[in-house]
């Protein structure tokens, strides 16, 4: 992974509003970011947005595992992302961009590029 | 003494003979075990059969009335008696014995001479003697060729009566009911099931059962049997009251243990019957056994099949020169008496000194539970003693556990008998805490070691559990504790069970659905901690919101539960495929007024909606944003509208037609009946979408045959008919029922549309369900009309609650500011979302293509640089 010389983190959330299991969208730099929190402060950022309906939905999917990876599955046609890796576990050419997000003073933040 | 002396007989003859009197339950159990062990290398086993078909399963006798065949209740293998020894004559009994020859003579003129003699005779129903016991329509309740003999004089009768309210009482009670007659119980007695449950158990049930429809007189005596003027039974006459006009009777008041041969050969009997028995299942003559219900031992007899078996094992042994004893028996049982439990183990009655009874009852959910503790012990701690159940047994295997003492007792034992609420922790006490030597089935002695290993070499169903250890096979009553044995030991051997729900969960949508039920489970961590594996998928989640929605009702955006929800349900409303959703209303039956029409059309002008109208019968608008919902919703709900529950798994809408109200050839009034069918079923969550459809005469413009719910009117009332869909694959629905009233429109309806949310796989519907039944829609006409499960109380009792909890969701939200909050587009922005782009054509909105959106790079975010 890259580490930029330079970069923001941008507030998204306190923590507490973020319900286990669910995700919310955030504006990130004018990008739509997927943010989901599995339990505590287990935090991921992925994009908003799914490559087969083109429509900014993923943070609307439902998350949960296959075998052993963390993933949430986009409520239009269902295809499942990697939320680690930003990968689709349906279709491996396809895949969608992931940030990094913290967790400061109960503040969750994701890293604008 | 008495092996010495068998031990002596066979150094004179090579081989020798043995004599079975009987092929009941008990005596072919004893030839089982004897061709199992071997012993036919040194016997010949010769059995008399009194009845003309060989040994079946008297247990599951009732079965009968619910379509099993005799072949399928029989006991016997197929080529058993085929096997080299064995001799069997069917309808043949033993007539007499001569002891001092050492010789049975039989109705037919046999003359065997044996070695060894086993009575196997079980016993007779007791009929009390009362004037007229013997006219025609008079019956008990024992064999095969009784229930023949009941099916047959029942087609003519409308009213039957059973003598007796114990347990076989009721059983046949039921049998009766599902005959299609008005069924009525007489017990002599004070309460029902008097030698199994106390004064409360007894009223639980006697409520229970009434409800079921069936009418219970306690404390009444039968005097005498009145016959018509056919000569059949026309009425019963009682010591107290009037009389009560019958046109069948079926006495159980009780066994009675059939020692007529023994009492004729000079064999000890006891003073109200039995042949009595020492440790060894012997009669006081050494060559002679008894077993089963026919013998008495300690002074008692044991009207169960677990005990009997006990005795045959022993028996058998003692053929075989062990050393095996009959040490008494348990006689806990569990029973499903027309579809409601029934347990009573241990020291039920607390009469062992020092015990105590703590009781809890819930009149509402008629539920009795009765837990009896032993004396404290040096530590003060007391131990499970015994109990009795009635209305809810779940919690039966672990208390009898603990009551033999396979498991510790808690600390608290009366948790256990108290209902399990969300949050709190009840003892949680699952399978893998009993011990391998934990008695399992009863009936065939087999402990959880031995299905375990089983489970370990490779059995994976409980078919093949059954076959391998015979667990299960007896009463069935621990097929479920098997099965929970099973999937444990499979998860700790980490086999993917196939056919399931999904990765995370090794049960079908029906299973969960009862695991979720039976354990009152109220979220969806506390059904994958104690039931599955992972984090749960976009499968499973939504699957059980909607068995805890259709269990439990509470509102889906709640708690936990928020998480589990499909993104339609998560926000009440349809995703459409730019990211917008869109919002239905609930117009019952079809019928709006102009107010709320202009409402409409003011909101879709204000929002910017698209509005058009559903096959459904309602309209649909479309291009709402997440954060506009609300005030959406704010100004239908002020307009008095409500959720349509188009997101939902649910049910959708009632069609109907004008009908008998506006319509030249209506015969009812279709519309009210679709709007009250709608209120009453809106927001019931189902494994897949509900419809349904009223037409007001046989003309059939509501399309109601194409619904999974459909009813016609006719000129005496209304058809329903049930199955049917539009859709990708058309389905034409089925008749269920004609001519009905009003309320049993409802009824039957109630109780089709709980079964199918309790036994359908996911997103299945109900005409791939109806299908998929065993028996199609006769199988489920038995069951809603007939009760031939005898859950339909059950089932109207869900329904009930369902609709005394509906709550418009959207209203709930809408009232709440913390529901509220979830409805944003962005969470750290009010911006609204800049890729919903609209054009306009024929005057509305509609989402923009890909070529006509403003600024395509707004597409490109989620390409990865
Ligand atoms: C409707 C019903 C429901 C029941 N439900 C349960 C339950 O849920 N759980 C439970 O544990 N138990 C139940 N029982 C009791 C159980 O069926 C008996 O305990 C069991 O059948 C006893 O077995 P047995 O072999 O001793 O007697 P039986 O099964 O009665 O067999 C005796 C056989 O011997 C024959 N016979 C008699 N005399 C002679 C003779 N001289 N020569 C040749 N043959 C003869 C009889 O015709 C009969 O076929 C139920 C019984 C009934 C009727
Ligand atoms: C995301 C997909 C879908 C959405 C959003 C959707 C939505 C709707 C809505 C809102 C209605 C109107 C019902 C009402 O008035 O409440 C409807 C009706 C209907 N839908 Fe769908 N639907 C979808 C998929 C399907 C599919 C896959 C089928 C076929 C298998 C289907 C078959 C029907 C039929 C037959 C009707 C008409 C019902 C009637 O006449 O009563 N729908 N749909
Ligand atoms: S179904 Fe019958 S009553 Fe209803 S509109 Fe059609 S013709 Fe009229
Ligand atoms: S028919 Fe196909 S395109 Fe039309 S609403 Fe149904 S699913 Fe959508």
């Amino acid at each position: 992974m890259t580490m930029l010389v330079s970069r923001t983190w941008v507030d998204v959330c306190p923590l507490d509003k973020l319900i286990p299991g669910r995700g919310v969208c955030a504006l990130v730099g004018g990008l739509q970011v997927a943010v989901f929190r599995i339990a505590g402060e287990e935090i991921y950022a992925i994009s908003n947005f799914d490559p087969f309906s083109r429509a900014f939905v993923l943070s609307r999917g439902i998350v949960g595992s296959r075998a052993e990876r963390l993933k949430v599955a986009s409520p239009i046609y269902k295809q499942s992302f990697d939320l680690d890796t930003g990968v689709c576990l349906d279709d491996a050419t396809v895949s969608v961009r992931t940030f990094e997000v913290r967790v400061v003073d109960g503040m969750v933040q994701v890293a604008s590029p | 003494m008495a092996l010495e002396h068998l031990r002596h007989m066979a150094s004179h003859e090579d081989r020798r003979t043995l004599v079975v009197a009987g092929n009941g339950m008990v005596g072919h159990k004893l030839l089982e075990i004897l061709v199992e062990r071997g012993a036919t290398a040194e016997w010949d086993i010769v059995t008399f059969c009194e009845e003309g078909r060989p040994a079946y399963d008297r247990v599951g006798l009732s079965s009968f009335f619910n379509g099993t065949s005799a072949e399928e209740l029989s006991l016997v293998a197929p080529g058993f008696f085929d096997q080299l020894g064995l001799t069997v004559h069917l309808g043949d009994a033993v007539a007499s014995i001569d002891r001092a020859a050492g010789e049975v003579v039989s109705t037919q003129g046999r003359r065997i001479p044996y070695d060894a003699l086993v009575l196997a005779t079980g016993s007779f129903p007791f009929v009390p003697p009362v004037p007229g016991k013997d006219t025609p329509g008079c019956f008990v309740y024992r064999t095969l060729d009784d229930l023949e003999a009941i099916r047959a004089y029942a087609a003519g009768g409308r009213v039957g009566a059973v003598v007796g309210g114990g347990l076989l009482g009721l059983e046949a009670a039921n049998a009766l009911r599902s005959l299609g007659l008005e069924t009525h119980v007489v017990e002599f007695a004070g309460r029902l099931m008097p030698v199994q449950v106390d004064e409360g158990g007894g009223s639980v049930l006697r409520r229970r059962i009434e409800d079921l429809g069936v009418s219970v007189h306690t404390g009444m005596v039968t005097t005498e049997i009145v016959a018509g003027p056919t000569g059949g039974v026309a009425a019963m006459r009682f010591k107290e009251g009037d009389d009560l006009p019958v046109d069948l009777v079926v006495f159980s008041a009780g066994i009675r243990p059939r020692d007529q041969l023994a009492r004729d050969a000079g064999l000890a009997v006891g003073e109200r019957g039995g042949v009595v028995v020492d440790d060894a299942c012997l009669t006081s003559d050494p060559r002679i056994f008894a077993i089963g219900e026919c013998a008495l031992y300690g002074g008692r007899i044991f009207g169960l099949v677990s005990p009997g078996y006990q005795m045959a094992r022993v028996a058998a042994d003692r053929l075989l020169g062990g050393g095996a004893a009959f040490t008494g028996a348990d006689m806990s049982t569990k029973l499903k008496l027309m579809g409601i439990d029934v347990a009573s183990f241990g020291d039920a009655f607390a009469a062992g000194d020092g015990c105590e009874a703590i009781t809890y009852r819930d009149p509402v959910a008629n539920v009795y539970k009765r837990l009896v503790l032993g004396p404290p012990d040096r530590r003060g701690d007391r131990k499970v003693a015994g109990g009795i159940l009635v209305g809810d047994a779940t919690v039966y295997q672990t208390l009898l556990q603990m009551c033999r003492g396979d498991m510790p007792t808690p600390t608290h034992p009366e948790e256990l008998i108290f209902p399990v609420r969300a949050g709190g922790g009840a003892p949680a006490v699952g399978v893998g805490a009993l011990p391998p030597t934990a008695m399992v089935c009863s009936c065939n002695n087999v402990d959880k070691g031995t299905i375990c290993a089983a489970v370990g070499a490779g059995c994976d169903s409980v078919s093949a559990i059954k076959k391998i250890t015979k667990a299960g096979t007896g009463c069935g009553g621990c097929v479920p504790l098997v099965t929970d044995i099973m999937r444990d030991e499979q998860k700790k051997a980490g086999v993917v069970v196939l056919n399931t729900l999904c990765e995370h969960f090794g049960y079908s949508r029906q299973e969960l659905f009862d695991i979720v039920r039976v354990h009152r489970i109220t979220s969806f961590s506390e059904v994958l901690a104690a039931h599955g594996s992972g984090e749960g998928c976009e499968i499973c989640k939504p699957a059980v919101a909607s068995m805890l929605a259709s269990l439990a009702n509470g509102h889906i955006l709640d708690g936990e539960q928020a998480a589990l929800q499909d993104t339609n349900d998560h926000f009440l409303a349809n995703l459409q495929r730019d990211g917008t959703y869109s919002v239905v209303p609930r117009v019952p039956g079809g019928e709006i007024t102009p107010d709320q029409l202009i409402a409409l059309g003011q909101v879709a002008k204000e929002f910017g909606l698209y509005t058009k109208i559903t096959g459904g019968q309602r309209i649909d608008l479309f291009g709402a944003r997440v954060d506009q919902l609300p005030s959406i919703w704010r100004k239908l709900i002020d307009a008095g509208m409500e959720s349509g529950h188009a997101y939902g798994k649910a049910l959708r809408t009632v069609k109907s037609c004008v009908g008998q109200t506006w319509c030249r050839y209506g015969v009812q009034d279709s519309t009210t009946l679709a709007i009250d069918l709608e209120l009453r079923y809106r927001g019931l969550r189902a494994p897949h979408k509900i419809k349904g459809a009223v037409s007001g005469c046989t003309r059939e413009c509501a399309e109601a045959q194409g619904k999974d719910f459909g009813v016609i009117a006719t000129e005496k009332g209304w058809n329903v008919y049930v199955g049917g869909n539009g859709g990708m694959r058309p389905k034409h629905a089925e008749l269920l029922a004609a001519d009905l009233d009003r309320d049993t429109v409802f009824r039957y309806i109630d109780r089709f549309l709980m079964f199918y949310v309790r036994t359908a796989d996911r997103l299945e519907r109900t005409s791939v369900w109806l299908d998929k039944l065993d028996g199609g829609i006769e199988y489920l006409r038995r069951v809603v009309i007939d009760d031939a499960l005898g859950i339909c109380a059950e089932l109207e009792a869900d329904m009930a609650r369902h609709v005394d909890t509906y709550e418009c969701e959207w209203k709930a939200v809408v009232d709440d500011p913390a529901r509220m909050e979830r409805f944003r587009t962005f969470v750290n922005s009010d911006e609204p979302d800049p890729n919903v782009v609209f054009v306009t054509e024929r005057g509305q909105p509609r989402p923009a293509y890909l070529h006509e959106k403003q600024d395509p790079a707004l597409l490109a975010i989620g390409a990865k640089p």
